[in-house]
């Protein structure tokens, strides 16, 4: 009898685990108490005043008043000038450096992951942008766009072509942004495409040599096929980064938008609003603007990649 | 063929080689300009190498003190930042891969939705937030928000969801506590997945801009990257000294990835990096 009763009690207790108590609860809790605190202040209650801020009229951050309720906001962003300028230039500049870099990336990697000598040292070369910060390499970029003593100029002579005013011309200025994206989104484009390039069998590639088929066939019908969900996701990672650019036209410009305010972009235009202005309802605004806009081009990405991606 | 193959490696050499210059030549081009007297600075055609190398850019650049206080400030951040970040992920984790609670797995997911917003979107009301605080020229303004990072949390729960439960009820025979077994036996055996936390974490908090310039006013507070662009509207157009000030932002960053390359780059093909 009583060992019938002690088993019981035993039995009780490895089966306690499993049972809902207030320890089940109290337990995850306490676990979960600092990242709790810190997400619901710092990201969930940003994220719904964000919201709610965007529809505030007239609003001061600081006396915490505003006069109204409404979409005035949306309709002051989409006819001030430098929102739509700022969206427009946004909208180059991820046009150019996302299908540029990836293209470029895809044959760097392709080379790289022939796995020749040296790897390593062409990997530290290739990778380094990828660690250093933005904004000190940005100014490095600023001096060799010097117009006077900067290095690429002094190139486009050797070349026998005429100097090029980069920092001062608004045209010139945008191209100069577009190629420091480039050459910055490269290492972690190329770093994602090997990752990807060594999931691919290796059979693949013995038997399409068997076969007899040339290294743009083996290209066209084997890496990129294969390579078509990877290249699906850098294409969504570097839309969502570049259309964030803000580092790089700090750095460049020295903490203007551009020569002439012409080169605002979308989170410059937020930053200047919201910190400079004190216009945070604007501010709130735009930025729900741009992640409308991104998380649509994500969708669309995705629907794309559907149809086209062949795993 | 063979012929073939050996013309093609040529190629692909020649290739690489071109492309890994262009790359590293603004990095050349910054170390060698701090080297510079202001009169080599604007010679033409271009220096490639000084007969002398001046360490004065250097010692204008650290000697007003306030870029030692930024490299000091950095460095403080970074190992709040990395202790935090670690510490909140390692538990966190725990919670939603080892802890059993009702709604676990949907409560995850949900906090996975996180991960697509962006960090500007937040940094508004964030920025709004640490001014009501009075947080303003705070290391907690500089390292607090940032702490619960859902892509870290996911990486980590991932490795944990590996170790087998057996393990787990092992211990559990053996007298440990969730507790015992998450710091003597799971985070142990997950140094790899916390090594890429801290590394990516590390970098990101090195590099960050955007926020750590919102959060300080007082130069004694600034890190090295929001130092360096107050020290650019200083220094106008001196571009030795701004050379020399942008290498030493670079340079523990590149020593770092001289010595983990492999580390990083598996940190980054895993989590990503902000840019």
């Amino acid at each position: 009898m009583s060992m019938t009763l002690t088993q019981g009690k035993r039995l009780a207790k490895t089966r306690s685990d499993e049972r809902i108590t207030a320890r089940t609860f109290i337990e995850p809790l306490i676990y979960l108490l600092p990242f709790i605190v810190v997400v619901s202040v710092f990201m969930v209650y940003p994220i719904i005043t964000v919201f709610l801020n965007s529809f505030l009229e007239d609003y001061n951050y600081l006396a915490n008043t505003y006069s109204g309720f409404g979409l005035g906001n949306y309709s002051a962003l989409f006819s001030d000038k430098e929102f739509v300028g700022a969206l427009q230039n946004t909208f180059i500049y991820v046009g150019c450096v996302v299908p540029i870099s990836t293209v470029l990336s895809l044959a760097i990697a392709i080379l790289l992951n022939k796995k020749l000598r040296g790897t390593s040292i062409f990997q530290f070369a290739y990778f380094l942008p990828m660690v250093t910060a933005t904004i000190a390499v940005g100014i490095v970029w600023k001096w060799m766009y010097h117009y006077d003593y900067g290095l690429i100029n002094y190139f486009i002579q050797v070349l026998g072509g005429e100097p090029v005013h980069w920092m001062e011309d608004p045209i010139m200025a945008k191209a100069a942004l577009i190629i420091y994206g480039i050459w910055g989104k490269l290492p972690f484009t190329v770093i994602l495409f090997l990752s990807g390039l060594q999931t691919i069998d290796e059979q693949y590639y013995t038997a399409a040599k068997v076969d007899g088929a040339g290294s743009k066939k083996i290209l066209f019908r084997i890496t990129i096929p294969l390579l078509s969900p990877t290249i699906a996701l850098v294409l969504i990672i570097n839309i969502i980064n570049t259309s964030k650019v803000f580092n790089e036209v700090f750095a460049l410009f020295n903490g203007k938008p551009g020569p002439g305010y012409s080169l605002y972009t979308v989170v410059y235009y937020i930053y200047e609003n919201f910190y400079h202005e004190m216009n945070v309802s604007i501010a709130c605004a735009a930025a729900l603007v741009l992640f409308a806009i991104v998380f649509l081009m994500t969708l669309l990405q995705t629907a794309v990649q559907k149809r086209w991606v062949s795993r | 063929m063979k012929e073939n193959g050996k013309t093609g490696k040529v190629l692909i050499y020649a290739a690489l080689i071109i492309g890994a210059v262009m790359m590293v030549v603004p990095f050349y081009w910054m170390i060698i300009t701090a080297f510079k007297t202001p009169e080599q600075v604007a010679q033409m055609p271009p220096i490639w190498w000084p007969t002398s190398f001046l360490t004065e850019n250097f010692e204008y650049v650290l000697s007003s003190g306030e870029f030692a206080r930024y490299i000091i400030n950095s460095i403080i951040v970074a190992v709040i930042s990395v202790s935090l970040t670690v510490l909140v992920t390692i538990l966190t984790a725990f919670a939603f891969s080892r802890l059993k609670f009702p709604g676990r797995d949907i409560i995850f997911s949900l906090f996975l939705g996180f991960m697509m917003v962006p960090f500007e979107l937040l940094a508004i009301t964030n920025y709004v937030t640490i001014v009501r605080l009075e947080w303003i020229d705070t290391y907690r303004a500089l390292t607090l928000p940032y702490i619960a990072n859902v892509l870290y949390i996911y990486i980590l729960r991932n490795f944990f969801l590996g170790i087998p439960d057996s393990l787990y009820w092992a211990a559990r025979i053996d007298g440990a506590s969730n507790f015992k077994y998450l710091w003597r036996i799971m985070v142990p055996i997950s140094k790899p997945a916390i090594i890429t936390i801290v590394l990516l974490n590390g970098i990101d908090s090195w590099n960050s801009f955007l926020w750590p310039m919102l959060v300080t006013n007082e130069p004694e507070m600034r890190t090295v990257t929001v130092g360096l662009t107050s020290f650019v509207q200083a220094a106008g157009v001196r571009y030795e000294r701004l050379m020399a000030a942008a290498f030493i932002v670079v340079i523990p960053m590149m020593i770092l990835f001289a010595f983990a390359r492999k580390y990083i780059i598996t940190a980054v093909a895993r989590g990503g990096i902000k840019g």
